[in-house]
């Protein structure tokens, strides 16, 4: 309603663009699902769950960063907008 | 190691970071901005997130807790990786509404309520106090580890004023770079970039001593990993509970401590730099936590049972002779807890002189909005306010006597900001929340945290008596601090947030739900929520016409803004096609200015003060409204539009005047010529026909004398004519003599009315004079002067039909101008023809009536022009009217 104007399929550079920004949101929704992993295990020495931690967040870490270098183009017109 | 060695380099340090302070500054001014604004700056600013709670204190809560310590750093990773849905949006909102602190955005967001922006204050003062005495606790703490044998010496004597001196020392680095400028973005580059350096000293310490211990002391990472496998303290199991409440608690810490705010938020030059902290400061807190369980886990082993777990990263390489590596480490705190206190003081000074010294004082003093120095008012409540941060601080750390342990009061500090955490999250995504909402549900959080966690913090019997513990205050036992509703299963600070979020949460919804926004919020809600639709609509909303000169706005800006003002205004002017520093006062031009000066003041008193230089205490609901709705804006257009077409009329309606004027001149010259030929034509014709008849002959003496006079007669009228066109072509082309001298006004009326009683001699006139307006001596050319009046005077002889014909002549002075107005009692000039007297040949009777050449008033004209003065024709006195205007003064300049 407030964007009449909006296209309802984009070229394909816009759209990797959108599916891009997609990924980025649903990383902290998997890194929470990841962290709470240790919880569900029996109780025991600590060292495995902390080289888990460890892993995910070295992997959070990651792809947040080759995330940031895609979302860090500047949107083009026809692009912007929250989704 | 000696003391006196510490203390040296630790003061050198100090020099250093003053150093690097003011190399930033000045870079900034002179606007060599390239590496201050990268992305690197901003990510290493954000590690103030590391205070010395982190650097010393997650050692002891990892000896503590185990694995439990990393959820604090957790929570953050998962915001800054998930920076597309929130950090962004409150990056952009910054930005655009120019949010000095989380109190101003807060206030924003709710219809610029101060009373919000206080309360929020209020929260973060009282959740910060606390966290700050922990900073100066630990710098007093690992002073106390080189100076004692024992490493835990509290008896040591320095300890007292170790303390203080910091805290002074804090205070006089803060204000020197914190209160320097007051600018409208409220960013201190100073502050950022030695924030940034002790950032990294205090990664480099804390990984050469994690390094020290893991290949120097645990022999290798496989040890490491072995030994934490191994162990089986009580308190390593991993806690459902506080493992998921935690990182909740720190992912919503990492947004709405002051501090952080201030860094990400504030301090924030480019959006993009947001990509790079996304995974660069997640990656930083990271390399800060790798080795944090390993020496944990050896100084537990190595170290004497009582040693306090929270100075191990001191106490470990002291004890093994390290004396240089102690040293980095303890920079390394040093750094941590001067960053912290430094920015966190900053914040709160922003927050404490915006919204609630300055409110106080403009409400104290509404006449200090026009008055005086408006800037050093700001600048002194901002030194204050800092003055009074680190002092209540001081005091606090005074009197708990400093005993907790470092997590503890951490965590204490995040649950209470995370109070605003519902009224942020909600205000920047949900547009029904509303300002009741925010402030039900802040008081709600902050009043259950309070009774629920920093009250009890303080031990039982201390402020809440053991009995209250027991059984709830007034025996009702659903209320006792640590088991609210009976949850006495729970830990006690997740009780505390459990309870505090989840109450805050529903007061806050409910509230919304319940109330209705007025429009300033509703405005500010859709703003927010709609960050990124559009930055046109900021302009949208906001100021209509107002009251306020311009002058008056400038001066007030310029008072806060200082040059930058001049600036803004100059730009905005140009913006708007106009010269100078005033620009119209259009909404947009004063909803930017309202934003800028928030940037100084904060939103809400802006807001008051642009409003009430606009004459008006608050801006009311209907004015609002008005501006709001789209009707307005389109009646505003179509009034525009109208204002434009009449504009058009008017130039229209000029042209036509002008185009009709020319047509009438056109056919004048023509007349002009014929004119001419004519006037020549018909004394020449007499002239001929009767020197014919005379060279003929045979006439009696009388008829020879008579048709020589009549001859004489005609060639006189023909020399009069050709007198005056030269006369009007010398006038024409300035090229006339003036003969400049002082004249009686009077005498030269005389003379002018002696002259013009020729003509005509035979009617009944009468001239009105008054001789004691008369008496002006005039520097001028007489000659020329008289020549007018008598033009003036002959033609009301000829013209005024009234018997008897009276002629007033009427005299003023005025500023260094005469003027004489000629007034006769005929009929007047009829208007069509008021525009043509004073052109060439225009008789406006039949020519034999008038018996000249119709060339006067023209000449008249040009001499007046001469003169330095005018002839006009004065409409509306009955009469004939003529005004001649002329300097007082003639300067030969002019002539």
């Amino acid at each position: 309603m407030r964007r009449p104007r909006q296209p309802l399929f984009l070229a394909r550079a816009s759209y990797r663009r959108r599916r891009l920004r997609d990924a980025a949101r649903l990383l902290p929704v998997v890194g929470v699902f990841l962290l709470m992993l240790p919880l569900l295990w029996p109780q025991g020495g600590a060292g495995s769950a902390v080289i888990f931690v460890f892993v995910v967040w070295a992997l959070l870490i990651g792809f947040a960063a080759v995330l940031a270098h895609g979302l860090d183009q500047p949107e083009t017109p026809s692009a912007a907008g929250d989704d | 190691m000696p003391f006196d060695i510490l203390v040296l380099s630790c003061f050198v340090y100090v020099i250093f970071l003053f150093a690097i302070a003011f190399f930033g500054e000045r870079r900034a001014q002179l606007g060599g901005m390239g590496f201050l604004r990268s992305p690197t700056v901003y990510t290493l600013s954000l590690s103030i997130y590391c205070t010395a709670w982190t650097f010393y204190g997650a050692v002891g809560y990892g000896a503590r807790s185990g694995i439990e310590f990393m959820t604090i750093y957790l929570g953050p990773t998962l915001v800054f990786v998930g920076w597309w849905w929130i950090l962004r949006k409150l990056v952009r909102i910054g930005r655009q509404q120019r949010v000095t602190s989380i109190a101003d955005l807060i206030s924003s967001r709710y219809g610029k309520s101060n009373g919000l922006g206080v309360l929020v204050t209020l929260i973060a003062v009282v959740a910060a106090t606390p966290y700050i005495a922990l900073q100066l606790q630990s710098v007093t703490l690992s002073f106390a580890v080189f100076s004692s044998d024992q490493p835990e010496g509290w008896a040591t004597p320095i300890r007292a004023s170790t303390a203080l001196w910091v805290a002074g020392g804090l205070a006089v680095f803060t204000i020197l770079f914190g209160t320097r400028r007051l600018d409208a973005k409220e960013q201190h580059h100073g502050i950022v970039i030695a924030i940034a350096v002790e950032a990294v000293v205090k990664l480099v310490a804390l990984v050469a001593v994690g390094s020290f211990v893991v290949w120097g002391l645990a022999g290798g990472p496989g040890a490491v990993i072995d030994r934490i496998e191994a162990v089986n303290l009580q308190g390593w199991q991993l806690q459902p509970g506080r493992w998921v409440g935690l990182i909740a608690l720190s992912a919503a810490a990492v947004i709405c401590l002051p501090r952080m705010f201030q860094v990400l938020v504030v301090e924030n030059v480019d959006e993009r730099h947001l990509a790079r902290a996304s995974w660069a400061f997640p990656l930083y807190l990271f390399a800060m936590c790798l080795f944090i369980l390993p020496i944990a886990m050896v100084g537990l082993e190595q170290m004497p049972a009582d040693t306090n777990p929270d100075m191990m990263v001191l106490t470990l390489p002291l004890a093994h002779g390290q004396g240089a590596l102690a040293m980095l480490a303890f920079l390394g705190g040093f750094s941590s807890a001067t960053s912290m206190v430094i920015v966190e003081t900053v914040a709160l000074a922003t927050m404490l002189s915006n919204h609630v010294i300055m409110p106080l004082w403009l409400h104290l003093r509404p006449e200090a909005t026009r008055s005086a120095d408006l800037r050093g008012g700001i600048l002194l409540a901002r030194r204050l306010s800092i003055i009074g941060v680190l002092g209540l601080g001081l005091a606090y750390y005074r009197l708990s006597g400093g005993s907790a342990a470092l997590a503890a009061m951490g965590l204490i500090a995040f649950a209470g900001m995370a109070q605003v955490l519902p009224a942020l999250l909600g205000g920047i995504f949900w547009r029904g929340a509303s300002r009741v909402g925010a402030i039900l549900g802040l008081l709600t959080g902050f009043a259950t945290w309070g009774w629920t966690l920093f009250l009890p913090s303080f031990g039982q019997d201390a402020v809440i008596p053991a009995q209250v513990f027991a059984l709830g205050p007034f025996g009702l036992s659903w209320l006792r601090p640590e088991a609210l509703f009976g949850t006495a299963a729970m830990d006690p600070l997740i009780h505390s947030i459990f309870w505090s979020l989840a109450l805050n949460t529903a007061a806050f919804f409910a509230g919304s739900i319940l109330s209705f926004p007025d429009p300033v919020e509703r405005i500010q809600g859709a703003a927010f929520v709609n960050a990124f639709d559009a930055e046109a609509q900021g302009g949208r909303l906001g100021w209509t016409h107002g009251q306020a000169e311009p002058e008056a706005l400038l001066n007030l800006a310029q008072r806060i803004l200082g040059e930058e003002a001049l600036t803004f205004f100059e730009t905005e002017a140009r913006a708007q096609g106009k010269e100078g520093y005033l620009p119209d006062m259009t909404p947009a031009f004063l909803t930017e200015l309202e934003r800028r000066l928030a940037g100084s003041l904060g939103a809400a008193t802006a807001h008051a003060m642009i409003s009430q230089l606009f004459g008006r205490a608050t801006v009311t609901v209907e004015d609002l409204m008005a501006v709001a709705s789209e009707a307005a804006q389109i009646a505003e257009y179509s009034a525009r539009l109208e204002s434009n077409q009449t504009e058009l009329t008017r130039t229209a309606r000029q042209l036509r005047e002008v185009n009709e004027k020319l047509t009438q001149l056109s056919v004048q010259k023509d007349a002009f010529l014929s004119q001419i030929s004519h006037e020549l034509r018909t004394p020449m014709t007499s002239i001929r026909a009767f020197s014919e008849i005379l060279t003929e002959g045979d006439l009696p003496a009388p008829q020879v004398a008579d048709y020589g006079r009549i001859i004489h007669e005609e060639a006189k009228r023909l020399t009069r004519l050709l007198d005056d066109l030269l006369d009007l072509s010398v006038l024409e082309n300035g090229a006339v003599q003036l003969n400049l001298g002082l004249a009686h006004l009077g005498e030269l009326l005389d003379r002018a009315a002696a002259v013009a009683s020729q003509t005509r001699p035979d009617r009944a006139f009468r001239i009105e004079r008054d001789v004691t307006t008369e008496e002006i001596y005039l520097r001028t050319d007489a000659d020329r002067l008289v020549q007018v009046f008598i033009n003036l005077i002959s033609n009301a002889r000829k013209y005024c039909e009234a018997n008897p014909g009276v002629l007033r002549i009427a005299i003023r002075h005025r500023a260094g101008r005469v003027t004489v107005d000629f007034i006769d009692n005929g009929r007047g000039i009829p208007k069509e023809k008021q525009a043509l007297i004073f052109e060439k040949f225009a008789r406006l009777t039949d020519q034999t009536k008038a018996g000249g050449a119709g060339l006067g008033l023209a000449i008249c004209r040009e001499i007046m022009a001469n003169l330095g003065g005018t002839v006009a024709y004065l409409p509306g006195q009955r009469g004939a009217a003529f005004r001649v205007t002329l300097p007082l003064r003639l300067e030969r300049s002019a002539a």
